[in-house]
């Protein structure tokens, strides 16, 4: 792959972003974030900082934490220890609705989609802050439902366009095939019109052509909403292919943070994570 | 838009049912070809489809098991008739005075259902049945010691007896505790039963193809996405307990003045697990399963009357038959593959004709 490694820039902190971002607002910065289960360390000292339009690599072992770490910037965990900066607010005693209006959208692990609804629906839920009409011109049908409907259904359309997805609007979303699902939870994500999305191994499951084209996607997206991304995956040719920064976890602390390259070369990472290229065969 | 266009279908083919049962029997009723039993079971029938309707929002469409609508349909029903007494002065159009008796109850028992529902709505699964349960009992309870009487000064309250209520020469009571409501003037009629319902559907039909309906239906399926789409779980479920209660207690006001008398034992846990078995048996989130359900099982009981004492056993074995029956794989198959034939050969016909 010709790609040109993006340059990464110190911030005030022991963080970096890429260059181009520097003279825009932090998208996240957390510090100190950390999380027990009972006894359990879960998540300690995790400090990192993206860019606004970064995208941004969360790798390691089983269990190191990675999906952990996603559940509490989204406050599906409330975490134990440290701050979360979403564009410099402070996301303390938010909910996850609220972190989803603040700017956070994510898709997850297990994909988690409303199966009995159709794919039309699903998007039209990630809109649903963005639909201006009230429970009487819903109940009664007035005007305003009928404009906002045909709005939020033009919008819909043109979501799912971005996977191709326009001629499966009707689909029940629990019918379709396992990648189909997997892309939908990312347009219904993007429905929400975030700042910064959250993918939780994005191509699980997919074949090396659709991985191929999932990683065109998720560069357009960035590209076409300026949005950050940050996504969690196993697939190193992915990872190392689009993400300008990525964070190694390993028993839930970074034991390595840099540009794709440094991480391929940091001996560390390769005894905990990537392994030699002998073990590998 | 196709599918939108299903819904669509499904829901005129409701308005489509009731219309044609309020015909027929309109007409049947007219000729005198009804029973008296029967009759008198008709104003009944409507508010049990409207109360299968209305639970089908939280049951089906929102996901959480209610055991206390029928005391929800008691809040509805007694404000409903008092309100009705009180108005009998000021509103002489017995249709508007219906008209705002079933606003007032379906207002009473929202604001009801919204107490309720904000600390039972924190709830889950059996716990949120078995607290819905306990607030159903503690309504009939309440209304069982609850005096209410009207004088030229207004209403008078009181949770001890009549006489304590100090009416003025010339007042009455309208509630009396464990007596109930007596003496009511019977205001509703067939028809107004009828476009409560209607109105009912519609309100159901649009909520599941509204944003809020939409909400809802996602906090159903998959509660941690639909924070994540920025949905609030207690605002949506909380909406659409408070409108199921609403409606409840219009059919309430409609079933309270429809007899003389009225008594809270009636609203008790039977009458709530009644309303469920319609649901349930008619399919959850099935609106025409519920209105189909709640019409067949409120005339059986009737129809049973050969059966003297064994009614209700043989009411049970319905059920029972009927459960087996809807859930069973092999007779579903079959009658789909009847309808297909019947389909089939229609457009096999039609086609033969084009030719």
């Amino acid at each position: 792959m010709s790609k040109q490694e993006v340059k990464l820039v110190n911030v005030p902190s022991p963080n970096f972003i890429p260059e181009r971002d520097l003279g825009k607002p932090l998208v996240l910065e957390t510090n100190h974030l950390g999380i027990d289960f009972g006894g359990l360390r879960a998540v300690d000292e995790f400090n990192i900082a993206l860019g606004a339009t970064e995208i941004a690599g969360l790798i390691g072992p089983n269990g190191a934490g990675k999906t952990t770490i996603f559940n509490m910037l989204t406050k599906v965990y409330q975490p134990t220890r440290g701050t979360i900066m979403l564009n410099g607010r402070d996301t303390h005693n938010m909910t996850p609705a609220q972190i989803s209006q603040a700017g956070i959208a994510r898709t997850f692990q297990n994909i988690r989609l409303f199966d009995k609804l159709t794919v039309e629906e699903n998007v039209k839920i990630g809109l649903h802050n963005h639909i201006n009409y009230g429970l009487p011109s819903g109940m009664f049908r007035l005007p305003k439902y009928w404009r906002e409907e045909k709005r939020s259904h033009e919008a819909a359309l043109k979501l799912l366009d971005i996977f191709g997805m326009a001629d499966l609007a009707g689909k029940e979303a629990g019918s379709l095939p396992y990648g189909a699902q997997r892309r939908l939870e990312i347009v219904r994500a993007l429905a929400t019109q975030p700042q910064l999305l959250l993918l939780d191994e994005p191509a699980a499951g997919m074949n090396p052509s659709e991985t191929e084209e999932l990683m065109n996607n998720i560069r357009k997206i960035r590209d076409d909403f300026q949005i950050a991304i940050m996504l969690i995956e196993h697939d190193m040719k992915l990872v190392m292919g689009i993400c300008e920064s990525i964070a190694v976890l390993n028993f839930g602390r970074i034991i390595a943070k840099g540009t794709p390259s440094e991480i391929q070369n940091n001996p560390q990472v390769i005894e905990a994570y990537l392994g030699t290229n002998k073990e590998r065969g | 838009m196709k599918n939108l266009s299903i819904n669509t279908k499904k829901a005129f083919l409701n308005y489509g049912i009731v219309i044609v049962f309020y015909i027929i029997f309109q007409s049947l009723s007219a000729g005198g070809a009804l029973s008296n039993s029967l009759k008198g079971q008709l104003i009944p029938i409507v508010v049990y489809m409207i109360m299968a309707v209305s639970l089908n929002l939280v049951v089906g469409i929102s996901g959480e098991l209610s055991l206390g609508h029928a005391g929800l349909m008691s809040v509805g029903a007694f404000s409903g008739v008092v309100a009705a007494s009180c108005l009998s002065d000021v509103v002489p159009s017995p249709g508007l005075r219906l008209f705002l008796s079933i606003l007032i109850g379906a207002i009473f028992a929202g604001i009801i259902g919204f107490l309720i529902g904000i600390p039972v709505l924190r709830l889950n699964g059996d716990y949120l049945a078995i607290v819905t349960l306990a607030f159903g009992e503690i309504i009939k309870n309440l209304l069982n010691c609850i005096y209410i009487g009207v004088d030229e000064k207004g209403l008078h309250f009181s949770g001890k007896d009549e006489a304590s209520l100090g009416l003025a020469p010339g007042g009455y009571s309208i509630v009396k505790g464990p007596m109930g409501a007596t003496g009511i003037n019977k205001l509703s009629t067939f028809t107004a039963a009828i476009i409560l319902l209607i109105v009912v559907l519609v309100i159901v039909q649009n909520l599941v193809n509204s944003r809020t309906g939409r909400a809802i239906m996602a906090i159903r399926d998959n509660r941690i996405a639909a924070e994540s789409c920025g949905l609030s779980v207690t605002k949506y479920k909380l909406t659409a307990f408070v409108i199921s209660a609403a409606m409840a207690g219009a059919a309430g006001v409609v079933y309270g003045l429809n007899f003389s008398t009225i008594v809270p034992k009636k609203f008790d846990f039977n009458t709530s697990i009644l309303i469920l078995v319609f649901v349930v048996l008619g399919g959850i989130g099935n609106l025409t399963g519920s209105l189909i359900a709640a019409g067949l099982l409120t005339v059986l009981p009737e129809l049973l009357r050969q059966f003297r004492d064994y009614r209700m056993l043989v009411y049970a074995i319905v059920l029972i038959v009927v459960m087996i029956a809807t859930n069973n794989e092999k007779l579903k198959v079959a009658v789909a593959v009847a309808i297909d034939k019947i389909k089939g050969k229609k457009t096999g016909k039609e086609g033969e004709a084009n030719e």
